[in-house]
């Protein structure tokens, strides 16, 4: 049934699931939402479960209305949401009606938010996923990000019984200098002084910065004497910090699977949110931790889901 | 980090906190990636609990795990085990995969670049590249793009100055020493030198790819007419 007209787009809207798993041998990259754990909040909100499909919004929300009635939320980068020029809070489910206009302003802090509908939306499964990779044009709304008049549907379901509310406590917040936490690694032995400058200065993130890599610019890292400016392709982790020939890293993303240059550090998978959360003009200060120290904050991330989900 | 397991081959990498390197080697070798293949059949056929995805390269493979449900010091006993066993193992024979390729004119515009660092007319080009059986030694950058070696030395033709913005899809190319395919339009380098009419990927196909890695590949020319008879074929 339709659910929602798109009145304009926002800056870059796709729509996401927890990533397309399986085909990365066959050069089918994993996509998927950028902050995780914003995105599984989302849909919690609402009553569905963490991985059904809602939107990736960019920096500017769309303008959206309303055909059904749901209950929808926004989580992730903090942007006013109004429903009928009437304020309302993130973080939180919200019930609307036909004939409401949704508006999501510009990006206050952070980068991406993510908005759900209870029930999901309704698009067809393409190799495992709802997830848009707009280079591959699979996935998503017909392989693409959003557009004016785009006509979107959503499963049906229940309406929520009582509203629901994620605690303070449990909200993130995205700062404009981070610092991020990496394993060394997988080409670390092309490096010695560069793995201490890496670790010394501030890295600043530049206007190329999407879902495929986020160019920072700062002190220039080379290759140890002797070693080659690139290596043999090979397929590359999100998080992965790629160091070109100029000496700049790449953070590499979702929609991206093989590199050529060798890989100094890994940014770890809980602290992948907080770089997608960064905006053009924001710094990057990186820390080396151990790898058990990085599974233990994935199970410490685990535990703090199941506690939100336990609290509805 | 590197460090604690470099003295031991296969050199084992950490690429983050979910992916893990097995590396046989620093060069482009068929010796090298037989290793990498036996080594994916190995674990496709009997996998490690937790490990997601097995991503062959040329000359390494990259695991996917779940930390919640493993980590390398559990599997990594594994795999050593599967290494002494492939020692002595034969692996199986390529699938070879024939794609049929329009050479020249509107779908070769860099032919000519091809014909003049190889100081060979056309015909001779397309003789010389449709000859091998190239081997798959990884699939990556876009969906189905092959990365093949076995090129004609003859052949070796540096990338573009300046890389294409959009590459037509089922474009056949040289960059270096390597030939490849583009499945679907991309942004791309390589000397362009034909077409391909076949869908090489198709997300909606029951097996979206034609060929995996390990397997080879041999390109046949056909004509323009034939060219757009298959096109009409695949469209259907």
């Amino acid at each position: 049934m339709d659910a929602i007209k798109v009145l304009t787009p926002g800056g870059y809207t796709t729509i996401q699931d927890r990533g397309r798993f399986g085909f990365q041998h066959m050069g089918i990259p994993v996509s998927g939402s950028l902050d995780s754990f914003s995105f599984a909040l989302a849909n919690l909100l609402v009553g569905n479960p963490e991985n059904m499909a809602a939107m990736e919004i960019t920096i500017i929300g769309p303008c959206l209305e309303i055909k059904k009635e749901m209950d929808i939320a926004l989580t992730g980068a903090k942007m006013d949401i109004t429903v009928n020029e009437t304020r309302v809070e993130q973080w939180r489910s919200i019930r609307v009606k036909p004939g409401d206009i949704i508006n999501i302003g510009q990006v206050q802090s952070g980068c991406r938010s993510y908005l759900a509908f209870n029930g999901g939306i309704n698009i067809p499964e393409v190799m495992r996923s709802f997830s848009t990779y707009a280079q591959g044009r699979i996935g998503g709304f017909k392989g693409r990000p959003i557009q004016e008049g785009d006509i979107l549907e959503t499963h049906d379901t229940h309406l929520l019984k009582k509203q629901r509310v994620i605690a303070e406590k449990f909200i993130p917040h995205f700062p404009e200098n981070i610092v991020v936490r990496t394993i060394l690694g997988p080409q670390d032995d092309y490096f010695d002084d560069g793995i201490k400058l890496l670790f010394a200065s501030k890295y600043m993130v530049t206007p190329k910065a999407d879902r495929m890599g986020y160019r920072l610019s700062g002190e220039a890292i080379s290759v140890k004497k002797g070693m080659p400016e690139s290596i043999i392709s090979e397929p590359s982790m999100p998080g992965s910090i790629q160091i070109p020939p100029d000496g700049q890293p790449i953070i590499l993303f979702v929609e991206q699977t093989v590199g050529g240059y060798a890989k100094i550090a890994t940014v770890i998978s809980s602290d992948l949110s907080l770089v997608a959360q960064t905006t053009p003009g924001d710094t990057i200060k990186f820390e080396s931790i151990d790898l058990n120290t990085a599974h233990k904050l994935i199970f410490e991330e685990q535990n703090k889901m199941s506690t939100i989900k336990n609290s509805f | 980090m590197t460090e604690k397991w470099k003295e031991e081959k296969p050199i084992f990498r950490n690429a983050g906190d979910k992916g893990f390197i097995i590396e046989f080697g620093q060069k482009i070798d068929p010796e090298i990636n037989k290793n990498v293949k036996a080594m994916a059949v190995a674990l496709n056929t009997d996998t490690p609990r937790g490990i997601t995805e097995i991503i062959p390269t040329y000359r390494s493979l990259l695991l996917i795990y779940d930390p919640l449900i493993t980590r390398p010091e559990k599997f990594i006993p594994f795999i050593k085990n599967i290494q002494n066993s492939l020692e002595n193992s034969e692996t199986e024979p390529c699938k070879v995969v024939q794609i049929p390729v329009c050479y020249g004119g509107e779908f070769g515009p860099d032919m000519e670049n091809v014909e003049k660092s190889a100081s060979l007319c056309q015909e001779d080009v397309i003789k010389m590249h449709s000859a091998p059986e190239y081997l798959i030694y990884m699939v990556g950058f876009t969906p189905g793009f092959p990365f093949l070696g076995g090129l004609n030395e003859k052949l070796f033709t540096p990338r573009l100055k300046t890389p294409r913005m959009a590459v037509p899809k089922g474009s056949v190319g040289i960059a270096n020493n390597q030939t490849g395919m583009y499945p679907i339009e991309s942004p791309g380098g390589w000397q362009i030198i034909g077409r391909t009419p076949l869908n090489l990927f198709d997300p909606h196909r029951k097996n979206p790819f034609l060929y995996k890695a390990g397997d080879k590949i041999k390109f046949v020319p056909i004509s323009q007419k034939k060219f757009i008879k298959l096109k009409n074929m695949e469209a259907n």
